[in-house]
């Protein structure tokens, strides 16, 4: 099952090692198993209904469709931000069935009924989240991509803790997890700031939580 | 990404079964490697098998007095689970260490032990490598090799395994439970799991075509003083260069289990003996037959000054 796993290849593994070596191809079946493997394929759609910041969705899309793509490009949520694509930046962090992932490193159509809190759905500008409202009072940012990622992760972070889940610095693992501006540092490592906001952002999530910065 | 059809699998046995009958199919779980790797043509899957959906993200008390795993738990709820944090806290802290919160609750320990290599040429379509393209060569031996395997390699592949949580699982002695396509299902000892690289560098396990992970057991506690150290180029969010998972007992005998080293888990039993002699002792029977790269030898006295900071510790938590 695993293409990785033998030794079948398809004529798209044989062109992509293009100019690598022409004795690599003297491997043994090489030739034969792309001659009877031509993996042309058609794009295939599936359905799948979930419920984003409080609205019903259904939607008919390309399996390959990230929730990320999904959100930003079939119900036009551009708030969250596709940043790397590959979850090392975390602007595409939204908040799923009450956990924050990287909306970028998972399919649309595995989240048949699931709830999804994007930055739109935590506030409006009319009635701000407490979040968003202490990012803006301590200049969380400078540029503002990474912000409405930051900001989910933010409110995720301090649901985590409440929950008693540890962290890499949390120093007894017997204890219940604590807040404090360690804590927040490492949680918060998931979500790059290119500008450097981080001690703004600091600042903004220890007055939510209610400790120092 | 190459197009893909999509099922949800009901049970572990169907799953397995159907992908042993969809050519090119694979399992998705969390999907955070499995994705990543899909959107830069590493892997191409025809058809995912969605695993999510199987009753397999319990953490269940085994006859044996330890613990069951689910394949589906995911790194963050395992971490978490306070028989974890209590009894085998090494399990806790190689996984707390690992990628970043929004990973963790995706992650799951089936994928987590099955996550491939980071080198670099394995993830560039452009480059020679085995581990992708059998007989393409290795663009790492003799290229930029500072994050590659020290112990273990071949002339095939010089790459590392990733995965934190699987450095704790072999010092904890954890066994593997899968279930076949035919329906069957077996217990693959930890330290069996993973391969050496040889010149098959694209076989990682022992995992037949299908095999699916339902479960990964933990003896009954050993108890001990538990340390995961793990050195990496920036404090949070980064791959190990070196990581070392070590129990300590009060009689100042223990385990010891490497990470950032090579292929697999790195753990050679006989090194342990070696405790009361102390870290460079330990190191030394660790990393016999060590061959490094110029661009990685520093490895060699980092994991012995890792085990070194170890073994400090431990002495310091027992005081
Ligand atoms: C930016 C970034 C940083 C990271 N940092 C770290 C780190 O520091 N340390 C670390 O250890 N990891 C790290 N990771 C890797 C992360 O831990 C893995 O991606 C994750 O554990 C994989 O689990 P998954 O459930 O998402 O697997 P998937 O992506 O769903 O699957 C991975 C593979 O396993 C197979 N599979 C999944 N479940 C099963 C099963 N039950 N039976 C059989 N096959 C199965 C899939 O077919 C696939 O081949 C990082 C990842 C990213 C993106
Ligand atoms: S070290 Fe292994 S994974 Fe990296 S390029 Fe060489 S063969 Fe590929």
């Amino acid at each position: 099952m695993d293409p990785s796993n033998d030794w079948k290849f398809t004529r798209r593994e044989v062109l992509k090692m293009g100019a690598v070596s022409a004795t690599a191809l003297a491997v043994p079946g090489l030739v034969a198993a792309t001659a009877a493997k031509d993996g042309i394929r058609s794009p295939v759609t599936a359905k799948v209904a979930l419920e984003v910041n409080g609205r019903a969705q259904e939607l008919d899309l390309d399996t390959r469709t990230t929730l990320l793509d999904a959100l930003r490009e079939h119900m036009h949520l551009t708030g969250t931000k596709k940043g790397c694509d590959h979850g090392q930046c975390g602007a595409c962090t939204v908040i799923v069935d009450g956990r924050r992932i990287n909306s970028c490193l998972t399919l649309a159509v595995m989240h048949e009924g699931a709830k999804v809190t994007t930055i739109e759905g935590l506030g409006t500008p009319a009635r701000l989240h407490p979040m968003q409202a202490a990012f803006i009072k301590h200049d969380g940012y400078q540029c503002g991509y990474c912000t409405p990622g930051q900001i989910c992760s933010a409110v995720a972070v301090l649901d985590e803790i409440r929950d008693d889940i540890p962290s890499h610095v949390t120093g007894d693992l017997t204890a219940k997890a604590r807040i404090n501006p360690i804590e927040l540092r490492e949680r918060m490592s998931g979500n790059i700031c290119r500008c450097g906001a981080y001690s703004n952002i600091q600042e903004a999530i220890a007055e939510v939580a209610g400790v120092k910065a | 990404m190459k197009p893909f059809t999509y099922e949800r699998a009901t049970t572990p046995a169907a799953a397995a079964s159907a992908a042993a009958r969809v050519p090119g199919a694979k399992f998705i779980a969390g999907g955070t490697n499995l994705l990543d790797l899909m959107k830069i043509g590493v892997e191409e899957p025809a058809h995912l098998i969605d695993v999510n959906g199987l009753d397999l993200d319990t953490i269940e008390p085994t006859d044996e007095g330890g613990l069951r795993l689910g394949a589906m738990v995911r790194n963050t709820d395992l971490a978490a689970d306070a028989r974890i944090r209590r009894d085998y806290p090494l399990l806790s802290r190689a996984l707390l260490a690992g990628a970043s919160g929004q990973l963790r609750n995706k992650a799951t320990t089936g994928g987590n032990l099955l996550q491939r290599t980071r080198c670099p040429y394995f993830y560039d379509t452009n480059q020679a490598c085995n581990k992708r393209l059998p007989g393409s060569g290795c663009a790492a031996i003799g290229g930029f090799s500072r994050q590659h395997a020290i112990v273990g390699a071949s002339k095939s592949c010089i790459a590392v395994h990733p995965s934190d949580m699987a450095v704790a699982m072999r010092a904890l002695d954890a066994t593997v439970e899968t279930v076949r396509p035919d329906g069957s299902t077996r217990r693959i000892p930890i330290a069996d799991f993973h391969t050496l690289p040889g010149n098959t560098p694209h076989i990682e396990n022992v995992l037949a075509p299908g095999e699916l992970i339902t479960a990964v057991t933990l003896p009954r506690p050993v108890g001990g003083t538990q340390l995961y150290h793990k050195v990496r180029d920036r404090a949070s969010y980064a791959f190990a260069l070196v990581s070392v998972a070590m129990i300590v007992q009060p009689d100042g005998s223990g385990r010891v289990a490497l990470g950032g080293v090579a292929h697999k888990p790195w753990r050679v039993e006989a090194a342990e003996t070696e405790f009361p002699k102390g870290a460079k002792a330990v190191a030394t029977r660790l990393l016999a037959g060590a061959q490094p790269t110029e661009g990685n030898a520093f490895k060699v006295t980092l994991v012995e000054r890792t085990i070194a900071a170890s073994l400090a510790e431990a002495k310091e938590a027992k005081a």
